[in-house]
């Protein structure tokens, strides 16, 4: 994994950072290298509760907020910086205005690698408008000083259309901290690491996937040969 | 939260019966339900702090409960409800939770806005 000089990661949701790239954050992190999360929302649409409840639409932010700053102490992040939209309207806000924020904070940090998702394959409404507003402000960047954007996806036809991931990390080397990020971020992952003992144990597909690989497309700018 | 107590709730409902008060609605199956199960219809709705006044509000059924409130020019609906809470800033918060604690309905009053 080459070295960076620095990280800007941003996605909307509060555990994103985590599903989508924890365990690549950590290994740069752990190489020492300076990490920028932007986190668009709270999170606060969410539905796990709890059970027995111990969350409800009003105080659900508020966990949010604290599972996020515990899972970036874990990752390593030590930057988080949320933007106050609400979870499920980033792509009715005003484009130009998130556009502008962003790059105003990649003027501020010159990262050298981006991580977002990939507009259009991300399935959330969040995370496709979210990757849109990313991939549009590093367009406006000259190409030559652009910094490296690359795309965690989610969709079920990614593969057809992409084709295979540009860039695989094997994780195992920081599973663990990616396990403890999930665990921070209670309210979301209360049902899937549920027994999760017999999951390791039981080497559960989807926690393992989870676990082994973290996939990256590198984002095809119009005007780039790629 | 509590599972729902129809007597407190109801004497809540009676309080803000009359008054302007600000109205948080939602029903949601969750944002991946069609994603993890393709033949689902996924349908959802939101209102965040419109203003509304009722003339008199009930909550019915044996739970999960139902609650209607009845305004000068229509109704506002909630199906599902399973617990309720009156928090620190006297607002009445109902949600209907599947057995999973999921979130799949909300409903809830106060007298002041909602954090945006």
């Amino acid at each position: 994994m080459e070295k960076e000089r620095h990280i800007l990661v941003v996605f909307p949701h509060p555990d994103d950072e985590t599903f989508a790239a924890g365990g690549t954050i950590a290994m740069h992190a752990k190489n020492g290298t300076p990490i920028t999360y932007v986190c668009l929302t709270l999170g606060e649409m969410g539905r796990n509760m709890g059970s027995p409840v111990f969350a409800n639409r009003e105080t659900l932010p508020l966990i949010r907020k604290e599972e996020l700053k515990q899972a970036a102490r874990v990752l390593g992040i030590q930057d988080v910086r949320l933007l106050g939209y609400r979870d499920k309207t980033v792509e009715f806000e005003d484009r130009e205005t998130l556009v502008a924020k962003i790059q105003a904070i990649v003027d501020e940090i010159r990262p050298s690698l981006m991580i977002t998702f990939y507009p259009g394959y991300s399935v959330h409404p969040d995370h496709d408008a979210t990757g849109a507003a990313v991939a549009e402000a590093v367009s406006r960047i000259n190409p030559e000083m652009r910094p490296k954007l690359i795309c965690a996806v989610f969709s079920k036809n990614c593969r057809e259309e992409l084709g295979e991931p540009d860039i695989v990390y094997d994780i195992r080397p920081v599973r663990e901290i990616k396990l403890a990020a999930m665990q921070c971020h209670a309210t979301q992952t209360q049902l899937m690491l549920a027994d999760l003992e017999t999951k390791l144990k039981h080497h559960d597909p989807d926690l393992m996937r989870r676990l082994t690989e973290e996939h990256f497309w590198v984002y095809r700018f119009h005007d780039s040969s790629r | 939260m509590e599972p729902v107590d129809v007597r407190m709730v109801q004497e809540k409902l009676d309080g803000f019966a009359g008054k302007n008060v600000y109205i948080h609605l939602e029903t949601t199956n969750g944002a991946y339900a069609a994603h993890r199960n393709e033949g689902f219809f996924s349908a959802g709705a939101f209102i965040r702090n419109a203003r509304i006044r009722y003339k008199h509000g009930k909550i019915a059924g044996a739970g999960p409960y139902r609650i209607g409130l009845k305004m000068d020019a229509g109704w506002v609906y909630a199906e599902g409800i399973t617990h309720f809470e009156v928090d620190g800033h006297g607002r009445l918060l109902l949600a209907g939770h599947d057995h999973q604690g999921r979130l799949a309905v909300c409903l809830e009053l106060s007298e002041t806005p909602f954090d945006e």
